[in-house]
């Protein structure tokens, strides 16, 4: 368990972290989203110690980062940030690593066959592709197999497959009870794989609720109808109080986009006047449009002053006035 | 690019029981990081180069031109005064500049590459990191340049064979050809000490060559007092030099193992102040 309490950094005057106050549990894939510059990189190096935060505090598994023994056998983690030395091996990069944990040699070679870096391990880590790279970092986390992961941008770089098979490691992980926590910049990467969601913008929380309930809390519900009858179902929709918008561009083009409306009640207007339906779909907001708003909201209210934002979770503004 | 396991991977692998690492763990840590790296060994073969080579050049040179040339009695006789300074004095003049140059970049090549924030993660009091990595490279620094100093003595001693004789049991020379060891050591700390503040390669290495070479050029243009002597014979090179040297020179404030000591201090206080902006400093 990661908690985060009232965590604050300033460089300069630059606010990174503002205040921010969290808890990731066990057992799930967290994922932590904003926008660029929102303070997520920020933010997980005030947890692993890295950087010092001017206020608050953040615990992993209710100890700071600097009091763990053996922290890499505790957690692991990948950074944004390149931190392996080009001159030198994946293995060597690794064994060090290790050693520094007391962790037996062989350990370097099992994770090296996890991530599939067997073939390249005596090679310079320097010539690495981007996607090698990061599963070079994905293998140095895994190194003390930790209970607590922090993943940030751990997709960057790599291939579709590649990008899949990190998805099953975090979900496969998070069942066996660890902790994972995973920054993404990629929405809807995160709506496929994270249970719970932690949205942050201007390094103030935003959102701090289940996946889905993030993107159904967005507005932008609509339903998509298709009909030959459209100039007879528009008037219907608009006087029971929806509104109608044709789909002008890209492969729906044709189509109704209703607001305002259930789907049900679309159906029965449609029936009730025989008009023929060829489709009538729910269209859920997809995280993306859900993570726009909310950031939005949070942009604003970086620029007004002390107001609740729009879709604040329960810890929105902890402390403050 | 190999295949992804497609699977669920079994990551709950055979991880023995969480026993504390200790500074030993740090120890080989360090190790593994130094000579995994290629240019620690291009700079320590260049090191054995240039101070054994060194030494066979001069030595050949004044071998073979002994008692020829103008100025043949002045160097004649300063050799036969001082041998060891001219077996060892150049080898180990530029010789240091490499045990320099390296200094700086075991630890700025850390900041450089990013790998400090791995290092950091694995020891996250920091201190002991810096304390493992001060100690792994004093000891092979150590034990690299006793070998290469007693070598090139040897070597120049056999090659000036017919016209001096030197050897380990004269007055002062065991202590010269060990102390150049040492300080070639301490200088080294020096250096890393010096990339630990300032945790940039080109930063450090001038830094350090301006200590080395540069500042003792312009202290000689001081002008000749007691105040500018002191400042002089205090200059971090010049005192910890002072160990290699068989015989004292008159005026000299400072005695070898004296010097060397200032030396030694000063490193002491630079490792020191590098230690406490490793704590403070984000990474």
């Amino acid at each position: 368990m990661i908690e985060a309490r009232d965590l604050t950094k300033r460089y300069g005057d630059k606010v990174a972290v503002d205040h921010l106050s969290f808890t990731v549990q066990p057992g799930r894939v967290t994922g932590f989203l904003g926008p660029n510059g929102a303070g997520k990189s920020t933010t997980m190096r005030l947890i692993l110690g890295l950087d010092r935060p001017q206020e608050g505090s953040a615990t992993i598994n209710g100890k700071r980062y600097a009091q763990l023994g053996n922290p890499l056998r505790t957690v692991g983690a990948l950074l944004e940030a390149k931190s392996v030395h080009t001159g030198r091996s994946a293995a060597n990069h690794l064994l060090f690593l290790a050693q520094s944990q007391g962790l037996p040699k062989s350990r370097v070679g099992e994770v090296l066959d996890l991530v599939g870096l067997r073939e390249v391990a005596g090679k310079r880590a320097g010539g690495f592709s981007l996607g090698m790279g990061q599963r070079l970092g994905i293998a140095a986390a895994l190194l003390g197999d930790p209970e607590v992961l922090l993943l940030d941008e751990p997709v960057n770089g790599l291939d579709p497959e590649g990008v899949l098979w990190v998805r099953n490691l975090m979900k496969h992980l998070a069942g066996q009870g660890r902790t994972i926590f995973v920054s993404s910049h990629l929405m809807n990467e995160m709506a496929v794989t994270a249970d719970h969601l932690i949205v942050i913008g201007r390094g103030k929380l935003i959102a701090d609720s289940a996946t889905q309930d993030v993107i159904a809390r967005s507005s932008g519900e609509s339903v998509r109808v298709r009909t030959p009858d459209a100039d007879r179902l528009a008037p219907l929709i608009t006087a029971e109080g929806g509104s109608v918008s044709p789909v002008t561009e890209g492969p729906d083009t044709g189509a109704l986009l209703v607001t305002g409306l259930p789907a049900a009640r679309i159906g029965e207007l449609a029936a009730s006047a025989s008009v023929v339906l060829h489709e009538l779909s729910p269209q859920l907001a997809t995280l993306e449009e859900a993570f726009m708003e909310l950031t939005a909201g949070s942009l604003e209210f970086g620029q007004h002053g002390p107001a609740a934002p729009a879709a604040a979770g329960s810890a929105a503004m902890p402390g403050r006035l | 690019m190999t295949t992804a396991p497609a699977a669920a991977p079994d990551t709950r692998a055979a991880v023995p029981p969480a026993r504390k690492a200790g500074f030993g763990h740090l120890l080989i840590s360090e190790w593994t990081k130094i000579r995994s790296v290629r240019s620690t060994v291009w700079t320590l073969i260049l090191f054995v180069v240039i101070v054994i080579g060194l030494t066979v050049l001069i030595t050949s040179l004044i071998n073979g031109s002994w008692g020829t040339g103008p100025q043949s009695g002045s160097r004649d006789a300063s050799v036969l005064a001082d041998p060891v300074g001219v077996i060892l004095g150049v080898g180990v003049g530029l010789g240091q500049l490499t045990i320099a140059v390296l200094g700086v970049m075991v630890i700025t090549t850390e900041y450089s590459t990013g790998v400090i924030r791995a290092s950091l993660l694995a020891v996250p009091r920091r201190v002991p990191m810096l304390a493992a990595k001060a100690v792994v490279f004093a000891i092979l620094i150590l034990i690299l340049a006793e070998i290469v100093c007693f070598g090139s003595f040897f070597i120049g001693a056999a090659i000036l064979h017919s016209h001096v004789s030197v050897s380990l049991s004269d007055p002062g020379v065991t202590r010269a050809v060990v102390g150049a060891g040492l300080y070639l050591t301490v200088l080294g700390l020096f250096a890393l000490a010096v990339g630990g503040l300032l945790r940039h390669t080109a930063a450090g290495i001038s830094t350090v060559i301006g200590i080395i070479l540069v500042i003792p050029i312009i202290a000689n243009f001081l002008p000749d007092n007691s105040v500018d002597d002191h400042i002089r014979a205090y200059l971090p090179a010049a005192a910890g030099s002072l160990i290699s040297h068989v015989h004292q020179v008159s005026g000299d404030l400072l005695s070898p193992w004296q010097g060397f000591g200032v030396l030694c201090l000063y490193t002491a206080i630079l490792l020191g102040a590098a230690a406490i902006l490793l704590k403070r400093r984000d990474a």
